[in-house]
């Protein structure tokens, strides 16, 4: 491991932040924290992209970091501040799985991953080839946290979080999407947020709550 | 007959001219004037038009045309043979009569305005006449569909009664559950080769296996629009809910177009046939025909009765179908053509007649709103043109000569009385039964055609309100006398109408019964030695033997009438309600085919100071097939419906487990 390239070093220790990150915002029930955590995620996968851009030497992933840092760092953290404060929607209530048992199936997932990305990994040329797994594991605990919270914010969170996995598994495997593509993504990511954020507002004000369990009234008998 | 290319340009111009008729409606649409005294006399002299130049057409060689619609690459295939003209003629020449009908019949305030009831009575026309044309299973779909959706809103014209929005639900669900099994058929029939036109399958080679396979699919899509026991259900709802004319269309040429379509597809399309499909053909037609004469003896609703009526006549029509199948299996050339011919014959005769006869049923309802039997009587005083235009349709299904439905009747006959030939030990048995069985029903229809004659309109009228009724309008007998003077020909020249059948019978099955069919007057559809008919003849003796006997009464006895009452059996006081009902005239039946029967009784105590009889006549099949099948459907609903469980964390688990799965599979 000590031969490794600094950049090499510094996409690995990105990989493992991010991971670490994504366990830690399975596990936070403060939503602002929440947010401040998903702010952090995009700064890693921002610095992990310039590096991957260094060292390929694609100018192209410049501007994707770019991207990154001004729509997930900057501007998606602050409308979701904006959104916490405005529906003062600041604790998440209980969990559907409470937080250790959440943690192991987590655990289980990220072995799931590792062991998907193995054959994967070996194919690809790419400097970032081993983190294809973390990749794929940011992804399913986005998924497992969506499924475990029950507030409407906290699920949009980790449907952004997931959107970060996905991007992480395209620089590392592939040396990202086109960018066209990666552009389109950015503003469909926009505009769910912005729609979702309509959509508080007006579940807010049918059932003056953001917990979706009320939402299960509406299943046809 | 002229020239090829022209007549195959003016058949397809009358679906269009009928659209466009249509589409005029729309323009006024609340005016019954326009629509009735303009646009359906041209739809009318339209369908006219169809008929003459089918039939005149009738020998030609088969033309196609590629239509310039359809999708890319997908364009619509139309054809004109034989079997198409002999349809396109049903259809225009009985279209003609019932839409002259219809131009007296539609007045305003009754549901669907006016302008929209014709457009799409004359998309339904159009519909049919394309299915017939098509030649390519994209189109026969297009068409079939149209045609089912255009008669359903016909059907439900008076949608705001709900038990009328039933009937028309059941109806589209058979006729969609139907489209189902004709597409699947479709979807054997190529062979493999995706192409969809109907050369393309008729080049397929299928083994027997899908063969049959695609038989029975099209004998369960086409059967269930033509009203097959089981799928007969919507029969008896439909056609009460809808108005008259369109009762008449779809009993008399729509369901004929399902049967062409299980002549097209068993006879064209399908290269490989097994004779054992006859015999199912057989029997499913035998019980349907009998399982309808039996209901029919049992209705009290004048349009229900026909409806039951409808089932046995297309039973009838299939028994000729299995028959004509079942010949061409063992390969016996003339019995099958016979056979064929029978059922062609049968088809067209069905259309006129039964036409006839839910037209009068709908004069009869203007007159009198009343559609219940036990209510009427005695109609023929007030109504003489309906009654006497009715007797015609009433004489001919119930297969008496010289009309025509005995032709049929006859020949069918005439044709099972070869089965003793078939070189299959069982069948050449059981085969004779059959025969057994559709005399049975015959007779039985002549029975049910008394009931309905003679109830409605002989005797005394069992209401006061009947003496207010009036005969039908002008426009309206102009179509009832056209249907029945088709009857009448049919009847008086069958050796005209076999040397037409016959270019279908060429067609079909490659051989015909032309050296049989030479004497113009006398009908020896196999040899004269073995039987013979002269309707012409039969009617001369029949009118000489009348002319005589009324001759004879009134020379003779003139002079000795005496005005008086007559012996009246000790009962000075006769009203109408000492008739026979309805629900009496059918009683023999129903007590000797009860098992058939589902019935609720309710009799009267003898205390009862104002007694009422009631019964209720069920069908079985709703007990033992549908009933079911619907609670199977619910029951299927529910546990699917266990999926939808409202939370949104369970909808994500299971798009989470699917991701796993997929990603699990890779590995």
């Amino acid at each position: 491991m000590a031969n490794l390239p600094l950049s090499s070093q510094i996409i690995n220790l990105c990989a493992a932040v991010l991971l670490l990150v994504s366990f830690a915002m399975l596990s936070q029930r403060r939503v602002l924290s929440l947010v401040q955590l998903f702010a952090l995620q995009g700064a890693v996968l921002c610095l992990s992209t310039i590096t991957v851009a260094w060292t390929a030497g694609r100018s192209e992933l410049y501007v994707s970091a770019a991207v990154t840092l001004a729509l997930k760092v900057l501007l998606l953290p602050y409308i979701l501040h904006r959104l916490i404060r405005a529906l003062n929607a600041r604790w998440e209530t209980e969990l559907l799985l409470n937080v250790p048992a959440t943690m192991l199936v987590g655990l289980l997932l990220v072995i799931f991953s590792f062991g998907l990305a193995q054959p994967i990994s070996q194919l690809a040329a790419t400097v970032t080839r081993s983190t294809l797994g973390i990749a794929i594991a940011v992804v399913m605990l986005s998924f497992l946290m969506m499924i475990t919270r029950r507030k409407a914010v906290t699920q949009v969170i980790g449907f952004l979080a997931m959107e970060n996995g996905l991007f992480f598994a395209a620089t590392s495997a592939t040396y990202g999407m086109p960018m066209v593509v990666e552009l389109g993504v950015a503003l469909d990511v926009l505009v769910a947020m912005l729609i979702l954020g309509v959509f508080f507002f007006q579940i807010r004000e049918q059932f003056d709550s953001l917990d979706l369990r009320n939402l299960e009234a509406l299943k046809e008998e | 007959m002229t020239d090829p290319a022209w007549t195959m340009t003016a058949t397809l111009a009358i679906p269009l001219a009928w659209v466009a008729i249509g589409s005029l409606g729309l323009l006024r649409a609340r005016s019954v004037l326009i629509a009735g005294r303009v646009l359906f006399p041209l739809g009318a002299a339209a369908a006219l038009l169809l008929a003459f130049l089918s039939l005149a057409s009738i020998g030609a060689p088969v033309q196609t045309a590629v239509l310039p619609l359809g999708l890319p690459d997908l364009p619509f295939h139309v054809r004109l043979d034989a079997l198409a003209r002999l349809f396109l003629f049903l259809i225009g020449a009985a279209s003609a009569g019932i839409t002259i009908f219809a131009a007296g019949y539609f007045r305003s305030g009754e549901g669907t305005p006016p302008g929209l009831l014709c457009l799409q009575y004359h998309v339904f026309l159009a519909s049919m006449a394309m299915v017939v044309m098509a030649d390519d299973a994209y189109l026969f779909m297009v068409a079939w569909e149209t045609m089912a959706l255009s008669s359903f809103f016909l059907v439900t014209t008076q949608h705001r009664i709900a038990e009328i929005r039933a009937a028309g639900f059941l109806y589209l669900l058979l006729a969609h559950i139907g489209a189902i099994g004709i597409l699947l058929c479709f979807g054997l029939l190529q062979g493999g080769s995706w192409q969809f036109t109907f050369d393309a399958m008729r080049a397929a080679r299928l083994t027997p296996a899908w063969s049959s396979a695609a038989f029975f699919l099209a004998v369960f899509g086409f059967g269930a629009k033509a009203g097959i026991v089981p799928m007969h259900v919507w029969l008896p709802e439909a056609h009460p809910a809808a108005p008259s004319p369109v009762s008449a269309l779809m009993s008399g040429v729509m369901l004929k177009t399902a049967v062409y379509g299980l002549l097209r597809v068993g006879f064209d399309l399908l290269q490989v046939r097994c004779w054992w499909w006859g015999l199912a053909v057989l029997g499913l037609g035998l019980f349907s025909a009998l399982y309808g004469v039996i209901f029919a003896a049992a209705q009290t609703d004048m349009k229900r009765l026909l409806a039951y009526s409808s089932i046995e006549n297309i039973g009838i029509i299939f028994i000729g179908l299995g028959l004509a199948l079942l010949f061409q299996g063992f390969g016996m050339a003339l019995p099958a053509a016979l056979a064929l011919a029978a059922t062609l014959y049968h088809c067209i005769n069905h259309a006129f007649f039964k036409s006839l006869l839910f037209l009068a049923t709908g004069s009869v309802l203007h007159a009198t709103r009343q559609r219940s039997l036990g209510k009427l009587g005695g109609l023929i005083h007030r109504m003489p043109t309906v009654a006497w235009l009715a007797l015609v349709g009433t004489l001919a299904i119930a297969g008496l000569p010289p009309l025509n439905g005995f032709v049929s009747e006859w020949l069918l006959l005439q044709g099972f009385l070869f089965s003793f030939d078939l070189p299959h030990s069982f069948v050449n048995m059981l085969v004779p039964i059959g025969a057994a069985g559709l005399a049975l029903a015959v007779a039985l229809a002549a029975y049910v055609m008394v009931k309905f004659y003679g109830i409605i309109f002989l005797g005394r009228m069992r209401e006061p309100r009947l003496a207010a009724a009036k005969d039908c309008g002008r426009l309206e007998s102009l179509g009832l006398m056209w249907l029945a003077a088709v009857c009448v020909l049919l009847g008086i020249f069958p050796v005209t109408v076999l040397a037409l059948l016959d270019n279908v019978n060429q067609l079909l099955l490659g051989s015909g019964l032309a050296p049989q069919i030479d004497h113009w007057w006398l009908l020896a559809p196999v040899a004269r030695a073995r039987a013979s008919y002269s309707p012409l003849v039969f009617l001369l003796g029949i009118a000489g033997v009348t002319w005589l006997t009324v001759l004879v009464v009134h020379n003779f006895y003139h002079g000795r009438v005496r005005l008086t009452d007559p012996w009246d059996c000790g009962f000075p006081l006769q009203n109408a309600r000492m008739q026979d009902t309805a629900e009496g005239f059918g009683q023999p039946i129903r007590q000797i085919f009860e098992p058939f029967f589902q019935m609720r009784r309710e009799l009267p105590t003898p205390f009862d100071g104002a007694p009422r009889y009631r019964v209720e006549i069920g069908d079985r099949f709703w007990i033992w097939l549908y009933q079911p099948a619907a609670r199977l459907v619910q029951a299927t609903a529910r546990v699917v419906g266990l999926l939808q469980q409202g939370r949104i964390a369970v909808y994500l688990l299971y798009s989470f487990l699917t991701l796993v799965a997929l990603l699990l599979l890779t590995l």
